[in-house]
């Protein structure tokens, strides 16, 4: 969509329509992306609790991942995690960790046998 | 009907102010706009003026208060001199890009160093480019007429800029002088009640005031600010018609002074062209050809105006009261030769006078008129009433 000219925006750069920081995606600012061990994870909510752009998924109160479209990248969640359960993986390097979509790292079922 | 009474420049000011009666002032003490913002705590303390006034600790404070109350929806103003303004700078150009109408009497004084108390315009030149209207007074008259036009003009919808009012330091601000007043009721309905764009305190339509603004939207708002410039040259006529109906007191952008037909014509703006007035007077009744053109609105720039009413001149000579500290002038000449470029044949000198206050006289002014006669004239700025 072409944006605006100068003649139809608001004046003076305000923003006249409340709740719009929906529109506006902000997750190619991150260098970094976290991923979590769910393993280690005890869903305490501090990450949900703490980050600055809403982006952590959590469903029946358990971490489910985060909302890369907005995140970031900036690494509150994994500075604040209790049980070091997020690690922050620089994007460039993204696919040396098996992790889906939502950045849930995909743990190898253990072999019932020899494990 | 109209109050007649002797009134130095600031309490000219503190009446407008009174009379103006803004939601809201912030302001911090400076010398010489002290006595202004000491009589209009008078009137607050006293209940005469409804007016929530903030004393805050600083300049920056006052103008970052007022750009807050303005866009909760306020009609605010402040005054300030000199260090103040250079304290404000940073907000002097937020009000103005958040289109804030605020108005602020600025009692001009020269900037330090070396420190000095007394007049020129180093502070309301240095700041012609924050995107605030500039208007300059000449007598204390001015003051208070100017004071109340400048709201008015400030928050029209097609201008929403904020307004300098803009006069010189104890040469006005500290002489008494007669002044005629408008009806308190007068100045109330000429103003008219302040209906703010979009305000912050409007919880039902809630906005965003100052988000970042980056390299997608940024051009196009500065692009409405220089429009809303360029608004606001017809609006200071419009305003300044109605308050000749009010008022019977004739206002414009600049004022031609016996220059119309004149060969030999000065410009300057503020207090020294009461002066100047005085010498074409003397000048004139010895027959001299010459005559004095006084700017009031220096933002916006009137060009294609003072275009007309410069272009036939045969030499014209530019008074600045702040030294661009350039190597090539003043301000006032630098604007003046720029929209004179390739419309006039005219030589054009520059005079810097008067900085820290050093007085000018009737024989100084006569001076330059004699220097344009004898074709006297430099590339770079003369300096007069300087010790060589």
């Amino acid at each position: 969509m072409p944006e605006k000219g100068w003649k139809e925006l608001p004046i003076g750069g305000k923003i006249l329509d409340a709740g719009n920081s929906i529109e506006y995606e902000t997750g190619s600012w991150r260098t970094f992306r976290p991923v979590v061990d769910k393993k280690k994870c005890i869903n305490c909510l501090r990450c949900w609790l703490l980050c600055p752009d809403s982006s952590i998924f959590v469903e029946d109160e358990k971490v489910m991942g985060y909302d890369y479209a907005y995140c970031k990248g900036c690494g509150i969640c994994a500075e604040m995690c209790p049980v070091d359960a997020i690690e922050m993986v620089l994007e460039t390097e993204k696919d040396t960790v098996e992790a889906d979509e939502r950045g849930i790292k995909v743990v190898q079922e253990e072999d019932p046998e020899t494990g | 009907m109209s109050t007649i009474l002797p009134l130095t420049g600031n309490e000219s000011g503190a009446e407008v102010m009174r009379q103006i009666a803004p939601d809201v002032v912030a302001a911090y003490p400076i010398t010489p706009q002290t006595e202004l913002m000491h009589r209009f705590a008078d009137y607050v303390a006293d209940g005469k003026v409804p007016t929530e006034l903030i004393l805050v600790e600083s300049e920056h404070s006052a103008m970052s208060a007022c750009v807050g109350a303005s866009a909760a929806g306020a009609r605010v103003m402040t005054a300030t001199s000199s260090q103040g303004m250079a304290l404000m700078w940073e907000i002097l150009y937020i009000a103005a890009a958040l289109r804030l109408p605020i108005v602020m009497p600025l009692v001009n004084r020269s900037l330090s160093a070396p420190i000095n108390i007394h007049c020129d315009h180093s502070d309301s030149m240095g700041a012609r480019d924050t995107g605030w209207l500039q208007l300059y007074c000449e007598n204390c008259q001015e003051i208070y007429d100017t004071g109340i036009q400048a709201m008015k003009i400030a928050e029209n919808k097609d201008v929403l800029l904020p307004v300098m009012v803009c006069y010189d330091g104890f040469i006005l601000s500290h002489t008494v002088e007669r002044v005629e007043l408008l009806e308190d009721h007068e100045v109330k309905g000429f103003i008219g009640e302040h209906i703010a764009d979009h305000p912050l305190l409007d919880v039902d339509n809630p906005v965003t005031y100052g988000p970042l603004d980056l390299q997608d939207f940024y051009f196009e708002h500065k692009r409405q600010e220089a429009e809303a410039m360029r608004n606001a040259k017809p609006v200071v006529l419009q305003v300044a018609e109605e308050y000749e109906v009010l008022s019977g007191r004739k206002y414009g952008l600049f004022e031609e002074y016996f220059s119309k037909d004149a060969e030999y014509i000065m410009v300057c703006l503020g207090s020294a062209a009461g002066t100047a007035k005085a010498a074409v007077d003397e000048l004139r009744a010895a027959g001299e050809n010459v005559g004095l053109l006084k700017l009031r609105v220096f933002r916006p720039f009137p060009a294609e105006e003072l275009v007309a009413a410069l272009a036939d001149a045969k030499r014209i000579a530019v008074m600045d009261r702040a030294d661009g500290v350039n190597s090539i002038g003043g301000p006032v000449f630098s604007e003046i030769r720029a929209a004179l470029y390739g419309r006039s044949s005219a030589k054009i000198s520059n005079y810097i006078y008067g900085l820290g206050g050093r007085d000018i006289d009737i024989e100084m002014m006569k001076s330059v008129f004699q220097d344009m006669k004898d074709g006297k004239y430099a590339e770079e700025a003369f300096y007069l009433g300087v010790r060589e």
